[in-house]
Order: structure tokens, then C-alpha cells, then sequence
């Protein structure tokens, strides 16, 4: 048996709330550092997969040794997705802040990533991972204990943002515009598919756009003038649609 | 007069919001007609259509049956798409949405009745008007060339038979000839379009001639993905191709279509092809509208509409609008902002502010595309810049595969955007 908060005991739950996503919000700027004892413990998760240190060889994913600093996609001799390859293209390379990005929601930042890991939600656990894995890459840059490069992702949308319900009316009407290169029927042609993304992807993937994690300089562009709201509502648009 | 018919529609809008039958004026549907089936006018018939679900009778003017897309064209032209591939029909748009499709010449608008006639001597009524007539070429603007000399010296830039001309006298230049273009001065269609060509006729005279010439008359200093094209043109076409700018004297030239010589700042030179592209203007039909001021039509930023006219929009290259390009993309972007506009006053529907984009991808050699693109919104002025990029000098081999194979997809979305 429930029983029903009072008003009062409501506003203070939901101030306590705000007050909570703004200090997680602050936190995940701010960053955290990683202990490279506790991510050798979390790479055991994807060890089915992925190898690294002395001897390691490509297995289902790619080694990991060098991968700070490196382009993505640019190992030689590994298959990689098309997507993953893209990205490639468009320039992106696998710092602190996009590896951060990519284990925290693959599928975020690399639309058809083949690496089949749902995600790692906590930013501690990855801030470990990424300091394990960070000592066999020989580069110095984004030494993920170093500050400015320990800042979290910037696409670490606030669960305000990630709340909105978006108004599909209004995404139909800004769908125009995604619509005169991503065909409405998810046909692939050299530009990928946007129709029947799960919400929380398309949210997250436009808000990587926006930031400038994810680097195509059209969609960047694109994303750079929605709200929050019209993101939401191109989500809910596209989510639904037939 | 003016204020009058101002005073209806402002009467009549707040009517169509409580009972949106009312701006029908008592003949059932209200209705739009379109004139012109490019990627303006058709989009803005299918949208129209499709989100109104057969609230407003639209009625699409185009008189060819096959719309031969002028984007890509160029493509054609250096071998890497076939005609049929660039032709669309306007099947989809009567069957799938309800399109009125009538293959006719527009001839005359009658603003006072709000009526258009067509050549084949019927009138239609219109609630609202959509031009989306594209361009016509200024008679005299190249000292030589007309109309009538237009299959001697093709200018290729309607699509269509005129491509299919150019492509044919490309093939046949003799070895070691030349080919010439005369580029048009700002503003005109697609700002990259002549240098993309230029790239094409490379690119096919590379492979088959190798040793013809290039010369184009340019009466500008600058020009669209300038350092870009440059770029391609000195590493995949060392030698072939002579740029003539203003400074040059390229903006002082003559044409000779019976004796095939162009002369360029008094120099006189026997050419094999001579592709002139003349300074362009709205297409007829928005003169004969009587919405044009100069050689473009004055719009609205906030829908399109006529600076003339309440009742009647301006699409694509015929509007004078600000900072967009005119190019097919811009088009379908505009097309978009007017259908939501049109439709919402005459049903009622919701209309949301205007955000207008264009991306136009450029095909240099085999696998090296690039792009410059942008997005506008609607100020009091102008349709103005917010944002922009564009593809860099010195690229990888493998973004710029990924950029042409982008446009590939562009072209099918667009395509499939504007037709159904």
C-alpha cells in the first residue's frame, strides 16, 4: 500500500532532484580521474573481444594498443563497419572525450557500430577503463588524468534534456529538411538512414552534432540551430514513422 | 486597390482560423496552383498535397512530361551518370498525392481575378499562387550570342536537350582543339556549376583528347570553391584549362557562332565548342506576373511571398531573396517554408518560423567531391546566413570519395523529396 506524499513532501523531492542532476551534471564536467587498477578489472568485460598489451592481436574488435591519439577506423588489416569507417572519414580520432563517448553509448557516436556492447552508463567506471587502456597508447596527448582532457563528454546531455517529450508536429515540419538527403524510407544511399532510431539515440547523436563530438560538418551544422525542444521533436518524428 | 485586397486577406485568414471553408470564397476547396515542376515548384506541390491530406486542390502548371534535373547534369556531361538517370516524372505526385498535373505553358496571370491563363487558351483560378519558374537568359548580355544562336553555342544550363547537345560537341572537338566557356556574372544559378562543368570537360578530354585546350571567359575575379577547384584543376588537369578572370579582361568578350570564334579582350580565337552561359533572369512567367523588380522577383523572408503580391509566392532562382544561392537545393528548402506558410493560411494549420538550408556538392575528377553549404533564417530584410562550411583545400582521397558518394545520396533524397 502507497501512501500519498503530501504536496509538500512533493516539491521537496523534486527540488531534491534538481539538485541532484545538477551536481552529477557538474560532476560529469568537471571530469573524473581514472584508476588504471580498477579499469584493468572493468576490462575484463571486454576481453571476448578486444585485446591489449604486449602481443595483442586483433580478435573479434581491434587491439587497443595505441588507440589514444589514433583515427578511427584507421588500423590497418581490420574490418571495420561502415559507419565506423565513416566516421573515419569525417576526421575523427579516438581521444579521452570520444572514447568516453563511444563506451558510454556506442551507438551514439557510431550509428551502425558492429561492436555489440549496450553501454557503460557510469563515468567512474569508464574514467578507470579509459586510464587502464590509456597506458598502452604511447602518444602524450589526452592523457586522460591530465587536466583540460579530463572534462567529461560534452554530448552528457542533462536528464532534463534527455526528458523532453517531443512534439512530433513540429519535428514533421523541421523533418523537411533533413529529408532532402536522408531518404524518408530509410533507403541507404550514400547518406545514412535517420527513420526509426530509438528516441534516445537520435537525442543523444543530434546533441553529439551540436557539441561537435561527432564531426560531419553538415549535420554540425544542421544540429548547431535546433533547440533542445526541436531535437526532441525530429526524435519523435522520425521514431514513429511508418 | 492594394489595400483593399489587404484587408480581405487579413479579413479572410482570421475567418479561415475559426472556419477555414470561409477563404474558399464558396467554391469548395481553396486552391493552389503551381507554376513550374523543378525542385521548387514540384516539392511545394507535394507537401502541399501531402500535409493538407486533401484539404487544398493543387494544381501543378509544368509543361514537359520528364523533368530533366540541371543539378548533376554535369555529371552527365563528364560521364558519370546517363540521362535516364537525371529524368523524373510526375507520376508519383498525381497518383500518390492528388496532384493536378497540367503539362502546359503558363501565359499570362491575371492578379485582379486571380486567375492564370495557359496556352492552350484555358484559365484557372487560384486562392494562392506559387511561381517557381526558374531562370531565363538577358537577350544581348553576350555581345553575339541569342536564343537563336543557342544550338551553334549550346548554354547548357536548362536541362535537358541542350546538356545532351554540349555533351555531343565535347565528343566531337578534334584533336589537340578547344573549348571555350563564357561564364555568367552574379547573380545566376548554381555559383559552382560553370566550374564544375569546367572539371567535367577535363575529365572527358583527359581520357579522349589530351591535348585540347580549356579557355573560359569569366566576367568575375572570384568565384564559388574558387581555391577548391583551382586546386583540382593544377593536380588532376596540369596545362589544359585557361581561367580568364575580370582582371584579365575576361568580362569584356564577343561571341561569333557562324565563324566559332570568341574574342576576349580583343584577342580573337577559333574555338571547337564555345558553351556560353549569358547573365540570367527570372523566368518569363514571374515578369508577365508583373512580380519581378528588375531582373528578380522580391520576396518575403518569412514565406516566400511576393513583395507584390499577398496571394503569390516566388521560388528558387526567379526569387530575389538574400543570401541564399540559387540552386536546386535552396529551392526545395524555400519550397518547404512556403508549403507550411500557404497551407497553414489557408486551412488553418499550425506554421512554424522559416530555417532554410542549401548544401551544394561539387565532383572535381573520379572519387574528389566537394561541398560548401549553409543554413538562413528569415530577418526583416533578407533571408540571411547564419552558419556555414565548406570542404578545405588539401583534403584525404578518402574524405573527398565519401563527399562524392554523399552527393550521390543527395540526389536521391532530393529527388525523392521533390517527385514522391
Amino acid at each position: 500500500m502507497h501512501v500519498r506524499p503530501s504536496i509538500a513532501t512533493l516539491a521537496v523531492i523534486v527540488m531534491a532532484s534538481v539538485a541532484w542532476s545538477c551536481v552529477a551534471h557538474a560532476e560529469a564536467r568537471a571530469g573524473k580521474r581514472g584508476d588504471a587498477d580498477a579499469g584493468a578489472r572493468i576490462f575484463t568485460q571486454c576481453k571476448g573481444c578486444h585485446e591489449v598489451g604486449q602481443g595483442a592481436q586483433d580478435r573479434i574488435g581491434p587491439h587497443l594498443n595505441g588507440i589514444f591519439g589514433r583515427k578511427v577506423a584507421a588500423h590497418d588489416g581490420f574490418w571495420y563497419s561502415q559507419s565506423m569507417t565513416r566516421a573515419g572519414h569525417d576526421g575523427l580520432i579516438w581521444t579521452a572525450k570520444t572514447l568516453d563517448a563511444y563506451v558510454e553509448n556506442p551507438r551514439a557516436l557510431i550509428s551502425k557500430t558492429r561492436m555489440s556492447y549496450g553501454g557503460m552508463p557510469n563515468p567512474q567506471d569508464r574514467a578507470d577503463l579509459l586510464a587502464f587502456l590509456r597506458m598502452f597508447s604511447d602518444d602524450p596527448a589526452n592523457i586522460p588524468e591530465a587536466a583540460p582532457t579530463v572534462q567529461g563528454a560534452d554530448h552528457d546531455i542533462s536528464p532534463d534534456t534527455r526528458a523532453l517529450v517531443g512534439d512530433a508536429e513540429l519535428g514533421e515540419y523541421l523533418s523537411s529538411a533533413c529529408v532532402t538527403c536522408h531518404q524518408i524510407d530509410g533507403s541507404v544511399q550514400g547518406v545514412p538512414s535517420i527513420t526509426r532510431w530509438p528516441t534516445e539515440d537520435f537525442v543523444v547523436a543530434m546533441h553529439a552534432y551540436k557539441s561537435g563530438l561527432r564531426l560531419h560538418p553538415v549535420m554540425q551544422m544542421m544540429a548547431r540551430r535546433l533547440s533542445d525542444e526541436e531535437i526532441a521533436g525530429l526524435a519523435a518524428y522520425f521514431k514513429d514513422l511508418d | 486597390m492594394t489595400l483593399n485586397r489587404r484587408l480581405f486577406l487579413h479579413t479572410a485568414t482570421a475567418a479561415a482560423l475559426a472556419a477555414p471553408a470561409v477563404l474558399a470564397d464558396g467554391h469548395g476547396k481553396p486552391r493552389v496552383l503551381v507554376i513550374g515542376g523543378g525542385p521548387g515548384g514540384a516539392t511545394a506541390a507535394r507537401y502541399i498535397a501531402k500535409d493538407s491530406k486533401g484539404a487544398v486542390a493543387v494544381t501543378l502548371i509544368e509543361p514537359s512530361r520528364t523533368y530533366f534535373t540541371c543539378f548533376f547534369s554535369n555529371l552527365y556531361l563528364g560521364g558519370f551518370k546517363k540521362m535516364d538517370d537525371l529524368g523524373h516524372s510526375y507520376g508519383t505526385l498525381a497518383a500518390k498525392y492528388g496532384v493536378n498535373v497540367v503539362h502546359d505553358w503558363a501565359v499570362g496571370v491575371d492578379r485582379d481575378i486571380k486567375s492564370v491563363r495557359l496556352a492552350s487558351g484555358a484559365s484557372l483560378p487560384y486562392d494562392k499562387l506559387i511561381l517557381s519558374p526558374g531562370i531565363d537568359f538577358i537577350e544581348g548580355a553576350v555581345e553575339g550570342w541569342s536564343l537563336a544562336t543557342q544550338n551553334a553555342m549550346p548554354h547548357a544550363y536548362k536541362g535537358g536537350s541542350q546538356t545532351e547537345l554540349l555533351k555531343a560537341q565535347i565528343a566531337a572537338i578534334p584533336e589537340g582543339g578547344r573549348f571555350a566557356m563564357v561564364a555568367p556574372p552574379n547573380p545566376y544559378r548554381c555559383p559552382p556549376g560553370p566550374y564544375e562543368r569546367i572539371s567535367m570537360v577535363a575529365h572527358v578530354l583527359k581520357a579522349t583528347n589530351p591535348t585540347a585546350k580549356i579557355i573560359v571567359a569569366d566576367p568575375k575575379s572570384t568565384f564559388s570553391k574558387m581555391g577548391l577547384f583551382q586546386e583540382g584543376w593544377a593536380d588532376s588537369y596540369p596545362g589544359m584549362i585557361d581561367w580568364i578572370g575580370q582582371e584579365f579582361g575576361g568580362s569584356n568578350v564577343s561571341v561569333d557562332a557562324e565563324a566559332m570564334t570568341i574574342t576576349i579582350d580583343g584577342e580573337e580565337t577559333k574555338v571547337d565548342v564555345c558553351n556560353v552561359i549569358p547573365a540570367m533572369k527570372a523566368g518569363h512567367i514571374a515578369e508577365m506576373a508583373g512580380v519581378t523588380d528588375g531582373n528578380w522577383a522580391p520576396i518575403n523572408p518569412a514565406d516566400m511571398s511576393s513583395k507584390a503580391d499577398p496571394d503569390i509566392y516566388v521560388l528558387g532562382d526567379a526569387a530575389n531573396q538574400g543570401d541564399m544561392p540559387k540552386s536546386g537545393f535552396a529551392a526545395n528548402s524555400q519550397a518547404k517554408v512556403c508549403a507550411n506558410a500557404v497551407r497553414g493560411a489557408l486551412t488553418g494549420s499550425k506554421v512554424f518560423p522559416a530555417k532554410y538550408t542549401n548544401t551544394c556538392w561539387s565532383l572535381i575528377d573520379t572519387d574528389n567531391g566537394v561541398k560548401v553549404g549553409a543554413t538562413y533564417e528569415a530577418t526583416q530584410v533578407k533571408i540571411a546566413k547564419v552558419d556555414g562550411f565548406v570542404s578545405s583545400t588539401g583534403e584525404s582521397a578518402e574524405l573527398r570519395k565519401a563527399t562524392y558518394e554523399e552527393s550521390e545520396g543527395w540526389y536521391a533524397g532530393i529527388v525523392a523529396d521533390t517527385f514522391g
